[in-house]
Parts: C-alpha cells; sequence; structure tokens
C-alpha cells in the first residue's frame, strides 16, 4: 500500500511538494483554507484563475482550515483535525486525517512594526495591498505611501501602479550602506539567482518610468487623519532606525501600505512539536523536523521567497513519500541556493533597534485589544513573565490571538515568550467542535 | 453580485470576498474596536480580525476571507456593545 502524504497549505511550497510526493508514489491529500490553490503569490482574481494540473492527481481540500494537530503517538505524525467550509461560517464538515507523513508548508504574513496611527483605516499591510489588488482588483487607495524594508516593497508598488494608483514614494527604512553591504556580500552566490535580480530590475524600471521616488534610511513614523489616514509623516532614520530629528515631512495620501518583513506561521509546526531555531522550524537537509514524519517547507523554515519554497516542496514531499534521496541531488543544490538567497535578505533588510523610538506613551501596540506602549511598559517593569504581561495588558489576547503583535511585545518585553501555543490553530465555533467528526481515511484511499 | 450591508445594497463582482466589495464601495471602515475607533482592513489575509463582519446572522466572519454570495445580509459589528 502507497504511503498517505498529507499537505497543508498550497502555496508555491505546499504544490511542489504535492508534485513531488505523487512522482515518488504517494497518495497526497493538499488541504488549503482559502478556495483556490496558490497561496499569496499565485493569488489572481476567480475569473483569471487557472488551475494547476497537481490538484487534479491528489486529493484537493479547498476551504479547509486545519484547527489543530493531536499528537497521540510520539512516533508517527500526528492527527490532522481538518474544518471544510465558507470562512469562519458555521456548520462546516469536521474531518481528522491519520496520514503516514504530514507536510507543513503554511507561510507566512507580514510584520508590521507599530507606529502612531498604524491603527487608522487607510494603513494596509503590503500584503494586504497586494491580495487586494491581485485577487479583487481593489485599490487600497488613490495617492498611496508603500514604506517598510524588504524587496516586497517593489512588487506591492508595481502593482498600485498597474492598477491606476499613484504611489507618492516608496521608502526603505535601511540606509543604502546597509543594503548594499547585506545584497552585496559572498557575490559569487547572487550569480547564481539571475532571476531574482532580473526581477527586482523591472520593478525599479517601472517605478522610474512612473517616477515613483524609491528613498532609503526613510520610514512612515506616524500616520493622521480624522477617522481615515489623510497624511503621512515621514522621517530620515539612522542606520539603527531611530529618528534623525529635525527630518520629518508631511505627504497628504489617503492609503498608506507598510511591511517590516514576514512572520511565520508557526501554530502548525508548534501544534506538531517541532523545534524551532532562530523564530523558525529547524529542518535537517530531507525538510524533516524534529518531529516524527513531519516535514516542512517554505517560508516557515526561514524567509527566502517562492524559489526557495518550491524548491524546499519539492524535497519535502519527496522525502515525505519515501521517495530514494539520491534522485534530489540537483533540486536540493537548487534549494541551498535559494536558501543562502534568504540570508542575504536578512542581512540587508534587518530590523534597526531603535524603532520603539517611534512610539508615545498612548501609541496602540496590541490591535485587538488596544493596548497601549504605555500600558505594556508597565505591565513589563510589574512582571516581566510573558504569561504575566500578556494578562496585564492583554496584549496578545484579543480575536487575532497575538498573530500581529506577538512578535512586537516580544521585543518590547525583557522576557522574550516563545511562540505561542494555540491549541485551536483556527477559529472553530463551539457548535462546530461539539459536533462528531467523521475519519476520513474512505475518501484518502483511491 | 449583489449584497446588503447594514441594509444598503452594494453592487460587487462575482469571486470578490465582502471586504472587497466593501473597499470597492468606497467603504474604509465597518467595525469598532473596544474603544471605537474604526477599524476595516488591514493584513487583507485573515491573519488580524480587524475586519471581522456579521454575514447571514452568523458573527466574527472575517470579510477579507469571505467570498460574497448573491444576497449574502451582511451587519456589522463592534466590540463597543455585547454580542
Amino acid at each position: 500500500m502507497s504511503r498517505h502524504v498529507v499537505i497543508v497549505g498550497a502555496g508555491p511550497a505546499g504544490l511542489a511538494a504535492a508534485s513531488a510526493a505523487l512522482r515518488a508514489g504517494a497518495e497526497v491529500t493538499l488541504i488549503d483554507a482559502a478556495d483556490q490553490a496558490g497561496g499569496q503569490y499565485h493569488r489572481m482574481p476567480p475569473d483569471t484563475y487557472r488551475p494547476f494540473r497537481v490538484l487534479d492527481r491528489c486529493d484537493w481540500w479547498p476551504e479547509s482550515s486545519v484547527w489543530s494537530l493531536e499528537r497521540h503517538d510520539e512516533r508517527r505524525p500526528p492527527r490532522v483535525h481538518v474544518l471544510t467550509g465558507p470562512a469562519d461560517g458555521d456548520g462546516r464538515r469536521r474531518r481528522f486525517l491519520d496520514p503516514d507523513a504530514l507536510v507543513l508548508a503554511p507561510g507566512a504574513h507580514d510584520r508590521t512594526l507599530p507606529f502612531p496611527g498604524w491603527d487608522l483605516p487607510g494603513v494596509f499591510t503590503a500584503g494586504a495591498a497586494q491580495a487586494l489588488v491581485k485577487g479583487e482588483r481593489v485599490v487600497v487607495g488613490d495617492q498611496v505611501l508603500v514604506a517598510g524594508s524588504g524587496p516586497f516593497l517593489l512588487p506591492v508598488a508595481a502593482s498600485l501602479l498597474e492598477a491606476g494608483t499613484r504611489v507618492r514614494e516608496v521608502l526603505e527604512a535601511n540606509p543604502p550602506r546597509t543594503v548594499l553591504r547585506g545584497w552585496g556580500r559572498r557575490p559569487w552566490e547572487l550569480a547564481a539567482q539571475p532571476d531574482k535580480a532580473a526581477e527586482l530590475a523591472a520593478y525599479a524600471a517601472r517605478l522610474a518610468r512612473h517616477r515613483v521616488p524609491y528613498r532609503t534610511g526613510r520610514a512612515v513614523i506616524e500616520a493622521r487623519g480624522d477617522g481615515r489616514v489623510e497624511e503621512a509623516v515621514t522621517a530620515r532614520l539612522r542606520a539603527d532606525w531611530s529618528v534623525v530629528p529635525g527630518t520629518e515631512r508631511t505627504l497628504s495620501v489617503d492609503a498608506v501600505s507598510v511591511t517590516h518583513g514576514f512572520t511565520p506561521q508557526l501554530e502548525l509546526p508548534v501544534a506538531a512539536g517541532c523545534v524551532l531555531r532562530d523564530g523558525f522550524v529547524l529542518v535537517d537537509g530531507d525538510q524533516a523536523t524534529s518531529s516524527p514524519g513531519v516535514y516542512a517547507a517554505g517560508e516557515v523554515t526561514g524567509i527566502a521567497g517562492a524559489p526557495a519554497a518550491r524548491a524546499e516542496g519539492l524535497v519535502a514531499g519527496w522525502t515525505a513519500a519515501g521517495g530514494p534521496p539520491s534522485e534530489l541531488r540537483l533540486t536540493r543544490r537548487r534549494r541551498d541556493r535559494a536558501r543562502a538567497f534568504g540570508l542575504r535578505l536578512a542581512a540587508a533588510h534587518p530590523i534597526g533597534q531603535g524603532w520603539p523610538g517611534w512610539l508615545r506613551p498612548d501609541t496602540v501596540v496590541c490591535r485587538c485589544e488596544e493596548t497601549s506602549y504605555e500600558s505594556l511598559c508597565r505591565a513589563a517593569s510589574e512582571n516581566p513573565a510573558a504569561r504575566a504581561v500578556r494578562l496585564a495588558s492583554r496584549a496578545g489576547l484579543g480575536p487575532c490571538q497575538a498573530r500581529i503583535c506577538g512578535p512586537t511585545v516580544a521585543e518590547l518585553s525583557p522576557e522574550s515568550p516563545d511562540p505561542h501555543h494555540r491549541p485551536i490553530a483556527q477559529p472553530i465555533r463551539l457548535g462546530e467542535l461539539a459536533a462528531r467528526s467523521e475519519a476520513a481515511e474512505k475518501e484518502s484511499t483511491p | 453580485m449583489r449584497i446588503t450591508v447594514d441594509g444598503e445594497t452594494l453592487a460587487g463582482e462575482a469571486g470578490q470576498t465582502i471586504a472587497g466589495v466593501l473597499l470597492a464601495a468606497g467603504r474604509r471602515s465597518w467595525r469598532r474596536a473596544p474603544s471605537g475607533a474604526p477599524r476595516g482592513v488591514f493584513c487583507g489575509i485573515g491573519v488580524c480580525f480587524d475586519c471581522l463582519v456579521i454575514v447571514n446572522g452568523v458573527r466574527d466572519v472575517r470579510a477579507c476571507r469571505r467570498r460574497a454570495q448573491e444576497g449574502d445580509i451582511v451587519t456589522t459589528q463592534s466590540r463597543t456593545e455585547a454580542p
């Protein structure tokens, strides 16, 4: 009997894992919370939707959220609990799977540092601006400031321009010295990534054609407006991201799109018991995590973009399916090169330590519970334990369960908390939780 | 495709999410945070829960994740009031 591989996440990593696992002869169940495969990277409006051929050959579960991983036997991968149906609906179908191997490829989301006014409507993450243009043909505004750090600013600005928005400026917070040193180290590795370099050059050319200034060493440090963004305050930054006094400028805009990097979605790897290192899932050369039968691929193992995610997915899917390791030499080499790109990215676009200087006492840090910077600092000074800070300030206890403020609260607290272990990884209604769940083995056996 | 939001009819394109229909109609915010501060879409991909709405009587639906269906009745919700 062939091995049953369950893959969570149908972005570039998960799709690659599915095709490799199928090629190695496994039976594959591919699960994604969205109703279309492709993840954020391949996001597109439904009428332009181009199905991925691999979906025809696996058991494809769209609109399906993995809400819990249950470890019942330490030698086997965990049981995968899934809810299928419209997002956040009630009465969704509850099923579980007991795979022979599990590949986790849930991806990442924007990391956005707080600043005064970041909770005003009209401030969007860069990922939101991108998702709305690509998936919905909606632009976030007519006069948009794109700011933060990292190469992702460029495609976001480019797609806004393409949709007819006026992009006022693109601001990279790091100074040219940091960016160039990061990208320029070990130049022979960059030569192995000609696609990336060409892609970035094309974005830069598009900005130039639309006369959009790209400035380094400058950031948005405040958004202002009455009930919605009307203007943004930008300032020149030192290398540590502290503000150079007197360099503030006010720009009239109706939207701000901001990103300071990406946060891996660690709920499922943590639930599966995977050991983390430097905030990412630790994997070996086969993409195996420390948890038996559990593999990880894509942005959860390090932020390195779609080519790295695809290569990692191929390795993860192949090994999870029991494919012979010797056949993947070239893919592994490609993966290692793509991962080196990720290290370069991290070195070129670090978050400076001086950013808390942007905050005022009343600046919201946790958007859900509206915890202010002042009350977070007070809670941390009274009892620095992560749990005590959360309970006293309510930071991280609202609907998003610290998905947005978690890394920020960790940085601002003297004792950094571990990534949250959320036994319920995705929202589930009490009625659905109480309903009987069915084993899904029958469906996955052809 | 048409949905009603707090009694007002909004037209959207098939395949848009409820957040997409609201933004395309020029709405920036539709939820109130505990202090009463307005909230709309922030992350756009289901992470931040800022865009929650009531859809056909079911609370706490992420507007950026739910595809709008013909005839959906959407009501805005607030954390300043009890459910």
